[in-house]
């Protein structure tokens, strides 16, 4: 992995580096706002990430991911609630507790295949997500505030924007590294060699219902905890944080992004959440000299164009931006 | 015990809907191997055009007939242009490029219908309740609901099972290049069958539409039970789906109106009211958990894959 | 990239507002704009901009720019819009929300960064109770007194008997609780149903016929309404069992559930035909401006409006004097379109609340109309639970 000056290694340098210095922009034009939303695109980014394990390299197409995003925001949740707010308690739950969903829920999908696989992550998914809507004692269907964020024994402050921004912007790096390091040692080999043939990566040996587990535990792991970040930056966690939808998003961020990428992840969740934001704006710049006033209800409609463009990446750019970028080097 | 029978009726009268929902999408599902979640889509049009060519002809059955070959005409252009180009792609494709659809469509009709949804009104003979057994009351429009879903499933039966269009549907399911080879024209077929399968969501909406309003978003979380029913009868599967959507509606409806009375022996009045529906909710995904992990292939498996 | 490119130059456009001396009244208003409950938020926002014009679009001689958000009646969106309006728009009031629970959710960011908050409708008798605010305040209700003054008026009416139904999240079992409370007859059912997915009632309308109740109380607002009066018709029920509701027929809904909703009484702080000149002129200028009727929701923002420009005229403009401005807020010191009201400990109003019933106009609408006053100066019952005094 030699960093050559593509046009690729260019853009993630460059996304890294604007990432690192968010904060001082924003402290310098006053706009803590930048720091809030970049926070959470760093989060899902790390959510994207995880997911990008199972779906990009193991082609297990997760249609329940944002339930460990869920499970992650309610340990840190329902421990605040009932008077624990020490993180080294809440976070370990919240990995741990995402850890052991994904593996009953893995044990028991990874045996069906293609859209069936699909369909029962699905289904376990919704479970939790009713579940969550029949917790009575904690919000039900309205969610719970969590008043206080974790606390680390004076170590870190939480509350502080700024600490908390680089805390997710090292977890999002160290993600982003761990999956890298998995996908290219043995392990990594082996789920990407049972995505593409599980049958013949069984006949040659290996025991790929293990190997495939194991990536699906791992990935709900982190995704746990991107969730328990989640939960501490919006203060607030309920049952629509697992909603079929958000599932939905975080697949949309990998494949815009690029299916099996490092950083296709990230790209993808800074470009979807961008987009969400930016739309809107450049509709209404840009269809004001046409159509003057009514051009701000006009801008109301941007996911009209937002919705054909997900198809057009699917049609057109199965690689997503990453896979754009890659093949700008060969012309 | 009346009080039981009225809810088994308003559970088969659900299922039934569900059923002309997950009809259409395990046609399109089993025969082109699309999983189209814009499906729910194509249901919201249904009961769109329906609310408009009713309130324009004044007429309720007129507006149905008429919404009914609306959302056919719609089907077969969005699949001409769109979905198409998606067949033998990966699913993770499908479910990415319809799942924008779904933005477009909710938008589109926000565009042309506005935020504010509509209301479909029946005509009088189908609004007073009928005594259907001693003591039981029942809508006569829900009744109608029950007639029609039972028509359309025996039509689609002979359809497939009968006719010669059935007969190259089933051949093109399975062995699309020999099909072809024969002189099919398969492009055609497909779109006949998307067209069919749209008519069908759109007939699902439609009925609807009177007890519901019409509203944008609407086809969205009864397609994921649409999905689950086709999924616990085995893709592809009418006969699967006509039974596994009277379950799924039976347990969900049975649950609601069972459950809380039950819940209440431990727990707080209140308490129960906010768990049943959860619970009930809850057993419909456990169901299709259990039937995956036990019979992978769903319930009634279509052999000729 | 070029695309992302572009997102992020527009994204940094918005950061980089001019910080210096601040010359207009930013308020943010946060409601739904999208999805089937849209119609009530544009009703709000159609309201609150008729009283900027009423206002020359000027308080204390400030020029006001507004900033709408949809919450897309989600609660976990609400608290991101109102986080944004707070940090990156560096508004100085926050106006609107509709749902109880999209409340709950944004609170506490708003408060925590010592801007205003008034809810032009939602009020869950947390915020009410122990959640209260020195920068809270409510220009509606607090979400039990309306139902309580329907169960007064049931008990009024001699009912014993009677059935409780309504969506099942913050305000829906506010509503229920409330009229528990004044109802003095027997309350022989509850069914609460998903919120917003279920529309279809038909179980709990088979159990509303298998219990026979006097009288059956309902609590549905906006579409959902629409949905279930037409379903009690069609069950058979209507005409069986009388409906007493509170929030679900208004002016917004009324164009869709015309005749079924004809003879059903509903209670409310403030009708159309409350004969007040601030009223009148809100409504006669609202329906030459739009057609129709406007609704509470739309009263509640447009009192909203002139609430804070009390306020902002009393500080002449300075917005950083934030406790003078709550002084002023705290007497209630403007023109409501309900008439004159006060403010209880909790910063929730004390006020009046009146039978409306359902008729036609002149001209065949359907709207409503006032028949009686039910109770005078309704506090809510929770005031008790806020610490704050003064």
């Amino acid at each position: 992995m030699t960093a050559a000056l593509t046009p690729r290694n260019v853009v993630i340098a460059v996304l890294m580096l604007l990432l690192a210095a968010m904060p001082v922009y924003a402290a310098v034009t006053a706009n803590t706002f930048l720091v809030t939303l970049f926070t959470r695109v760093i989060i899902l980014g790390i959510a994207a990430t995880s997911l990008n394990l199972i779906l990009g390299y193991g082609g297990m197409v997760s249609f329940g991911h944002a339930v460990y995003l869920g499970i992650g925001g309610y340990a840190v949740g329902i421990l605040a609630q009932e008077g624990t707010s020490s993180g080294f308690v809440q976070w370990p739950v919240a990995i741990l507790v995402s850890a052991l969903f994904a593996l009953l829920v893995g044990a028991l999908s990874l045996r069906t295949r293609g859209v069936y696989f699909i369909m029962i992550t699905l289904a376990f998914a919704q479970l939790v997500y009713y579940f969550g809507v029949g917790l009575d004692r904690y919000g039900a269907d309205d969610g719970l505030t969590i008043r206080r964020r974790s606390q680390f024994a004076g170590l870190l402050n939480l509350s502080d924007r700024t600490q908390f921004y680089y805390l997710c912007l090292v977890l999002l790096v160290l993600t982003i590294y761990l999956v890298a390091r998995l996908v290219n040692s043995r392990f990594g080999l082996v789920i990407q060699g049972a995505r593409s043939n599980d049958r013949r990566m069984r006949a040659i040996g290996f025991a790929t219902f293990r190997y495939r587990l194991t990536a699906f535990v791992i990935a709900g792991a982190i995704c746990g905890l991107a969730g328990a970040l989640l939960a501490n930056h919006t203060g607030f966690i309920s049952p629509a944080t697992m909603h079929w939808t958000r599932s939905g998003d975080l697949i949309v961020m990998v494949v815009l992004g690029g299916m099996a990428s490092s950083f296709g992840p990230l790209i993808g969740a800074v470009a979807l959440l961008s987009l969400e934001e930016a739309l809107p704006v450049l509709i209404r710049v840009s269809a004001s000299p046409v159509f003057g006033d009514a051009a701000v209800r006009m801008a109301e409609y941007w996911q009209i164009v937002l919705g054909p463009l997900f198809l057009l990446v699917v049609l057109f750019a199965r690689g997503g931006i990453d896979g754009l970028l890659a093949g700008m080097r060969r012309g | 015990m009346l009080l039981f029978i009225e809810q088994c009726l308003n559970g088969l009268q659900f299922g039934l809907l569900l059923f002309l929902l997950a009809a259409g999408l395990t046609l399109v599902f089993g025969i082109m191997d699309l999983v189209n979640l814009a499906h729910g889509s194509l249901y919201m049009l249904g009961a769109y055009f329906a609310a408009t060519f009713a309130a324009w002809t004044d007429s309720f059955v007129l507006g149905a007939l008429l919404a009914l070959a609306a959302t056919l005409v719609v089907g077969m252009a969005l699949e001409v242009v769109a979905l198409r180009r998606l067949y033998g792609r990966d699913h993770l494709d499908h479910v990415l490029g319809t799942f924008g659809l779904i933005l477009f469509f909710n938008e589109l009709v926000r565009l042309v219908w506005g935020p504010a949804g509509m209301s479909l009104s029946l005509p009088m003979w189908l609004i007073s309740p009928v005594e259907i057994l001693p003591g039981l009351f029942y809508p006569t429009y829900r009744i109608a609901i029950i007639l029609t879903a039972l028509l359309v499933a025996l039509f689609l039966y002979v359809l497939v099972m009968r006719t010669r269009l059935g007969m190259l549907v089933r051949a093109g399911a399975s062995n699309r290049e020999m099909t072809g080879a024969l002189g099919v024209n398969i492009s055609l077929l497909y779109t006949l069958v998307f067209g069919l399968g749209a008519a069908l969501a759109g007939l699902a909406g439609l009925m609807q539409a009177p007890i519901l309003t019409v509203q944008i978003g609407m086809g969205e979380n009864i397609l994921i039970l649409a999905f689950v029913v086709i999924i616990i009868g085995g893709i592809g599967s009418i006969r699967g789906a006509f039974i596994a959507a009277i379950l799924v509606g039976l347990i969900d409806t049975i649950g609601r109106a069972f459950l809380p009375d039950l819940l209440r022996l431990v727990l707080s009045s209140r308490g129960a009211s906010t768990v049943a529906p959860a619970m009930s909710s809850m057993m419909i995904y456990l169901l299709m958990a259990i039937v995956l992990v036990l019979r992978p292939e769903g319930l009634f498996p279509v052999s000729s894959k | 990239m070029k695309r992302l490119l572009m997102g992020t130059v527009a994204l940094v456009a918005l950061g980089a507002a001019p910080a210096g001396a601040q010359q207009s009244v930013k308020i943010g208003f946060v409601s739904t704009f999208s999805g089937p409950t849209a119609v009530i938020g544009n009703d709000m926002r159609n309201s609150f901009e008729l009283a900027l014009d009423h206002l020359g679009r000027k308080m204390a001689g400030k020029p006001v720019e507004v900033i709408y958000e949809d919450d897309q009646q989600k609660p976990e969106v609400g608290v991101q819009k109102s986080q944004k309006l707070v940090e990156s728009d560096k508004v100085d009031f926050v106006i609107g929300y509709i749902w109880s629970n999209v409340l709950l959710a944004s609170l506490k960011p708003v408060v925590d960064s010592q801007t205003f908050l008034i809810s032009a409708n939602a009020g869950p008798s947390q915020i009410a109770g122990e959640q209260c605010s020195p920068f809270f305040f409510s220009t509606s209700w607090q979400n039990d007194q309306t139902p309580q003054a329907m169960g007064t008026y049931m008990t009024q009416k001699g009912v014993k008997t009677a059935f409780l139904i309504g969506p099942n999240y913050a305000a829906g079992k506010d509503m229920l609780t409330g009229v528990r409370t004044t109802f003095k007859g027997q309350v022989i059912g509850e069914e609460l149903t998903k919120w917003p997915d279920q529309l279809d009632f038909s179980t709990e309308l088979s159990k509303v016929r298998a219990a026979r109740p006097e009288a059956v109380f309902v609590f549905y607002p906006g579409a959902a309404g629409v949905q279930f009066l037409t379903q009690y018709a069609q069950s058979g029920l209507k005409g069986q069992i009388p409906l007493y509701t509170a929030f679900t027929i208004d002016a917004i809904t009324l164009p869709l559930q015309k005749d079924l909703a004809l003879g059903v009484p509903g209670a409310q702080e403030w009708v159309n035909d409350l004969p007040n000149d601030a009223n009148k002129k809100f409504v006669a200028d609202f329906r030459a401006k739009h057609k129709n009727y406007p609704s509470f929701y739309g009263a509640q923002s447009y009192d909203a409006a002139n609430f804070v420009n009390s306020a902002v005229i009393v500080v002449n403009g300075d917005l950083s004097k934030k406790d003078a401005m709550r002084a002023e807020m705290r007497k209630a010191n403007y023109a409501s379109v309900r008439g004159p009201y006060k403010y209880g400990n909790n910063q929730f109003p004390i006020q009046n609340f009146y039978l409306q019933d359902v008729v036609k106009d002149a001209e065949g609408n359907f709207t409503l109309k006032t028949v009686t006053t039910i109770v005078k100066d309704s506090q809510d019952q929770f005031h008790d639970q806020c610490p704050m005094k003064w």
